[in-house]
């Protein structure tokens, strides 16, 4: 498995339309992509539980990232994040 | 007439008949059902066309109001296919042989109950989302159309609450503004509503009976008028009248030149009393500043402001415009601007008495801080210097002496500077009467017809009973005027209007006849003034 930290930096948070774009480049990988915050955690590709976890500007979160193309998966979700988030 | 209150979304006005919006009603029954395959099916086709519905809505919406708001509809589809909600539904139909309307209502009672339980108030906002999807859902499945007909006329919708696909599928023309009883200021229909400039309150305790009476919502106060009274009715009338030609002006005239149809250009420009004016004058598309009062550096000060503190103003007004022309208008200080540190003498008739360039000639050692931050803060920008008060050639004379001096002075300090013209006020009849000989002296003149005015007519325009004799249309105004132009143009300088009167629509184009180069009005009359300018013929 991989992981990273990431601190949000929108100002809104993981709100509608950049969760949406996150359940999208996370379906273009075969990995699982776990969003965990704090105790809590969400399956990447299901917006709704996503948008549950209510993470906001400055909070930090860890992006797991666990399958067969975890290494490609990782950067394409950091590169992802830093662009958008 | 009844008044409610709300919170209001878009200040707006808007007046018009009531139209009370009532969503079809979904009422769902819980249903046994035997082939719960069929059932499944069922939902799958329905949630299969809400997609297409949303897909149309979203091109519908990318054209009306932009692609960032019409994302919304890209996230209800993306929620309509969620792996949670689909399996949720799905599971309800299969285990518990229920009916797909029942199944696809509770499941959305469920995730929007999540998302209001959330803390945050934009998440919170989102259960509205998840409930229009449902809705969606379920008026496909009874095979209604949600069709968002508000008939014919244009209406001020009341509502309980409106979904995003409800707003947008409305059509706009007939939109006057929304009310509605639930919602909050983040929801996308508010968005929406900000986005279209259409008035709107939420949390008002809207009822059925109002359904086609007269309404206004006026949004700059949060307040609905329910059969507003006749005078109400006639001020907010005007209110908007004025608010919508403001708007009309900003759209067709921001960015267009200050030019007469007959191709005379006319520099236009603004008054501002202090820095903080400055994205007002840039807001309201203004050429330059045309008359920078300088004495706010001193009435807010404890003491006589230094070099620095006002070097620093003037740099940076003259860096915020950005290679547009700044007049400032040098101390003027006395009559009715007083300040405490000056230790001016109480005077008996101060508006004759000991002010503004008088003054600084008398305590140069004032004049010379001014001068030098000045011209230093002209390194940084269009600065132009404009002397109030003059009545003589001397005087100017002897202004321009001490700023040879003070260039001298920054010149042995390697300190560096700009060009920059030099003008004066034209304020006094004296100065009027020795316009000719004062054009030889100075770059330019600027009209200021306030004090003119009171000087030429010796009326105290303080003084609240002459009022109605105090009349700055007066021929004699408008003669020192033209004088002032023709003696100035005779002598190079080009000439102005920074008081009151170049503000004066009425006059504009007597102005503009008359030769005047430049007028310098108040931001927010910028652009009333370049409408008349644009329509003005000069031959």
């Amino acid at each position: 498995m991989k992981s990273f930290n990431y601190v949000i930096t929108d100002e809104v948070g993981i709100h509608a339309r950049p969760a949406g774009l996150l359940v999208k480049e996370a379906k273009k990988y075969e990995s699982a992509v776990t969003i965990v915050k704090g105790d809590r955690k969400a399956d990447a590709r299901k917006l709704m539980m996503l948008m549950s976890l209510g993470v906001k500007c400055g909070e930090e979160i860890t992006v797991e990232v666990e399958g067969a193309d975890e290494d490609a998966a990782a950067a394409g979700m950091e590169k992802f994040f830093e662009e958008t988030l | 007439m009844e008044i409610y209150e709300g919170k209001s979304i878009f200040k707006g006005i808007a007046i018009g008949k009531i139209f009370y919006y009532q969503k079809g009603a979904q009422q769902v029954k819980r249903e046994k059902v035997e082939d719960t395959a069929a059932e499944k099916a069922r939902y799958e086709a329905a949630s299969a066309k809400a997609s297409e519905q949303l897909q149309a809505l979203y091109e519908k919406a990318v054209k009306e109001v932009g692609e960032a708001n019409a994302a919304v509809f890209e996230v209800h589809m993306m929620m309509l296919e969620d792996d949670d909600y689909v399996s949720s539904i799905v599971n309800m139909i299969e285990t518990q042989n229920v009916n797909a309307e029942f199944a696809v209502a509770t499941t959305g009672d469920n995730f929007a109950e999540m998302f209001s339980q959330m803390d945050d108030e934009y998440f919170k906002a989102r259960a509205a989302d998840v409930k229009d999807i449902t809705e969606r859902l379920i008026s496909v499945l009874g095979e209604q159309e949600t069709t968002g007909d508000i008939g014919d006329e244009p209406v001020i919708i009341v509502a309980d609450d409106l979904a995003p696909s409800e707003t947008v599928q409305m059509d706009k023309e007939k939109l006057l503004a929304f009310v509605t009883r639930h919602g909050s200021a983040n929801s996308h229909t508010a968005i929406l509503a900000r986005t279209m400039n259409i008035p709107a309150l939420i949390g008002v305790d809207i009822q059925e009976e109002w359904n086609g009476h007269m309404a206004v919502v006026d949004g700059r106060s949060g307040k609905l008028y329910i059969d507003p009274e006749e005078e109400i009715l006639t001020k907010l009338k005007d209110d908007r009248k004025k608010e919508q030609e403001a708007r009309e002006l900003l759209s067709l005239l921001k960015g267009k030149e200050d030019v007469t149809a007959d191709g005379k250009h006319i520099k236009l420009y603004a008054n501002i009393a202090g820095v903080g004016d400055v994205a007002n004058v840039l807001a309201n598309d203004a050429a330059g500043i045309g008359l920078f009062r300088s004495e706010f550096l001193y009435l807010e000060a404890e003491d006589y402001p230094d070099e620095e503190t006002q070097f620093l103003a003037y740099k940076r007004v003259a860096e915020t415009m950005a290679g547009k022309k700044v007049v400032v208008r040098t101390l003027d200080i006395g009559a009715d601007k007083q300040v405490d540190y000056f230790h001016l003498d109480k005077e008996e008739n101060p508006a004759m008495g000991y002010r503004a360039i008088r003054i600084c000639l008398d305590r140069p050692e004032i004049f010379r801080t001014q001068l030098r931050a000045l011209i230093r803060a002209s390194a940084y920008g269009e600065i132009a210097i404009m002397y109030p008060m003059i009545i003589s050639v001397e005087e100017v004379r002897e202004i321009k002496k001490i700023v040879l001096s003070v260039k001298k002075e920054l010149d042995e300090r390697g300190i560096p500077y700009g060009n920059f013209e030099q003008g004066i006020m034209i304020e006094t009849p004296a100065a009027v009467m020795m316009s000719e000989e004062l054009a030889a002296e100075v770059d330019f003149f600027s009209i200021g017809t306030n004090d003119l005015t009171q000087y030429t007519l010796a009326m105290d325009r303080q003084n609240m009973k002459l009022d109605t004799m105090y009349d700055p249309h007066h021929p004699a105004i408008l003669k020192m005027i033209k004088m002032t132009i023709d003696n100035g143009h005779k002598g190079g300088c080009w000439v102005g209007i920074c008081g009151e009167l170049g503000a004066d629509t009425t006059l504009t184009e007597t102005f503009v006849k008359m030769g005047i180069d430049e007028l310098s009005v108040s931001p927010s009359f910028v652009l009333p003034v370049r409408k008349i300018i644009r329509e003005t013929t000069v031959k």
